[in-house]
């Protein structure tokens, strides 16, 4: 049984605040120390969502912005894994959203200005809830690398956004999948806010021939992981708490 | 020796600035995907408690709002007990204590409109002062930022169990909100300065 308090953040496996390579972070990352807090009741819970707000397309990027019969263009793209927990276990009914730029880069957004084309068919968006092992599934089509302002030559690697949530407000994540063997994962200064190289390549989803569908889509597998729970057997509560 | 068969948290990335496709695609212009967006409303007619609206700014070290951020908030309902996950009890039917907006895209203003929380228990049994949850992201932060409002009027605070372990007490305040109006409160975010907000690793 783990009720207790969250395991805490290991705060230099996850980026730090401020990386100057990063631009942007600069005068947004906090500069005094985080105060260090064991979790309650505050952390520990958090809102639940039902497979009731979900529509039937809503897991397919392919088809979920597209008109009538028409497709999103792009290498069609399965995208599969769990969430878990530190502890190991599959997190069931964790909602994921996901968003990504399109075949060619772009994104669907007003403050976007990069010169490739949008994909009428393509809005860039989708989400799903975990089943009762943490299993989840998308469609897409491979995101494209783009360029941004940073460097004055920097790319951002193929990646998808995505943003989860567990079953507790304290494991709040948002991360971004990385493409097996894409050269540009390892000249990336958003990427390189992660130091820990270990760290870099648990963002990196392998190609899976297995779950690729012959003639159809390939796969790559994601898994993401939440912080875990202790359990409150030995947790010093007053009696009766 | 064994092994610990721990797993290690996903490394967090930003959540750039394209956030919105993915969280409020509605606001941001990508319609026909979802009905509406996530996080609004609140609160349902048949409520209980004192109905609020909380709003604020978020602030860059030059003083700058930031127009892209997605503030979240989690808070318990106006009898203290949180809507899910809660070992205490259900909590009022009609409030999701859970809300998600994106600053206005020129102003960088956002706002919430919530009741107001009642106290929940500290792990040792003490009753916390009445607080909402807050967790923001936005292009330039590595990882969400987390923290807590308060209330200014709440008699309550000068002896809250996580407040007064805050080594420097000068900088509670920056923990408290302004009551702006009736059933009205301004909680602004300084990520940076000498007013730089307290965040938690927690
Ligand atoms: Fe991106």
């Amino acid at each position: 049984m783990s009720d207790g308090a969250l395991f805490h953040r290991d705060r230099n496996w996850q980026p730090k605040g401020l990386t100057p390579d990063y631009k942007t972070s600069v005068v947004r990352s906090p500069q005094r120390a985080l105060l260090s807090m064991n979790t309650t009741l505050s952390e520990e819970t958090g809102p639940v969502f039902g497979h009731d707000i979900l529509g039937p397309l809503d897991n397919d990027l392919i088809l979920n912005f597209a008109q009538p019969g028409e497709m999103a263009i792009g290498q069609r793209t399965i995208v599969h894994g769990r969430v878990l927990d530190e502890n190991g276990r599959g997190v069931p009914g964790a909602l994921l959203e996901f968003w990504q730029a399109n075949a060619g880069g772009r994104y669907r957004h007003k403050k976007e200005g990069y010169l490739a084309p949008l994909d009428p068919n393509f809005g860039g968006c989708g989400r799903t809830i975990t089943d009762d092992q943490g299993g989840y599934r998308l469609r897409t089509v491979k995101p494209g690398a783009y360029p941004w302002p940073n460097g004055v030559n920097d790319w951002r690697p193929a990646h998808i956004h995505f943003s989860v949530f567990g079953p507790s407000f304290g494991q709040r994540l948002i991360t971004q999948m990385y493409f097996e063997g894409d050269p540009l994962i390892w000249t990336c200064p958003i990427v390189a806010t992660i130091t820990d190289t270990a760290a870099v390549e648990q963002l990196i989803a392998p190609l899976d021939m297995n779950n690729t569908v012959p003639m159809d889509a390939r796969a790559y597998k994601f898994d993401i992981v939440l912080r875990g729970r202790r359990s409150t057997l030995f947790e010093n509560r007053m009696e009766g708490n | 020796m064994q092994k610990l068969d721990h797993l290690k948290e996903s490394p967090s990335q930003t959540a750039g600035p394209y956030v919105h496709i993915g969280c409020v695609p509605n606001f941001a212009g990508v319609s026909g995907v979802y009905d509406s967006d996530l996080g609004s409303p609140m609160v349902q007619d048949g409520v209980k408690g004192e109905r609020i609206s909380v709003s604020g700014t978020v602030f860059d070290g030059t003083g700058t709002p930031l127009r892209d951020a997605l503030i979240e908030i989690w808070q318990a309902d106006a009898n203290g007990i949180y809507a899910a996950g809660d070992p205490r009890g259900a909590g009022d039917p009609n409030f999701t204590g859970w809300g998600r907006t994106a600053g206005d895209s020129a102003t960088g203003l956002w706002s919430f409109e919530t009741i107001r929380p009642g106290a929940v228990p500290f792990p040792d049994g003490r009753m916390m002062s009445a607080h909402i949850s807050f967790w923001i992201v936005a292009r330039g932060i590595n990882i969400g930022l987390q923290t807590r409002m308060y209330f200014p009027d709440d008699p309550t605070l000068e002896s809250d169990p996580w407040l007064t372990r805050i080594e420097h007490q000068n900088r509670v305040q920056t923990l408290i909100a302004k009551q702006t109006g009736p059933h009205r409160f301004q909680f602004d975010i300084h990520l940076q300065g000498a007013n730089e907000t307290i965040f938690f690793d927690v």
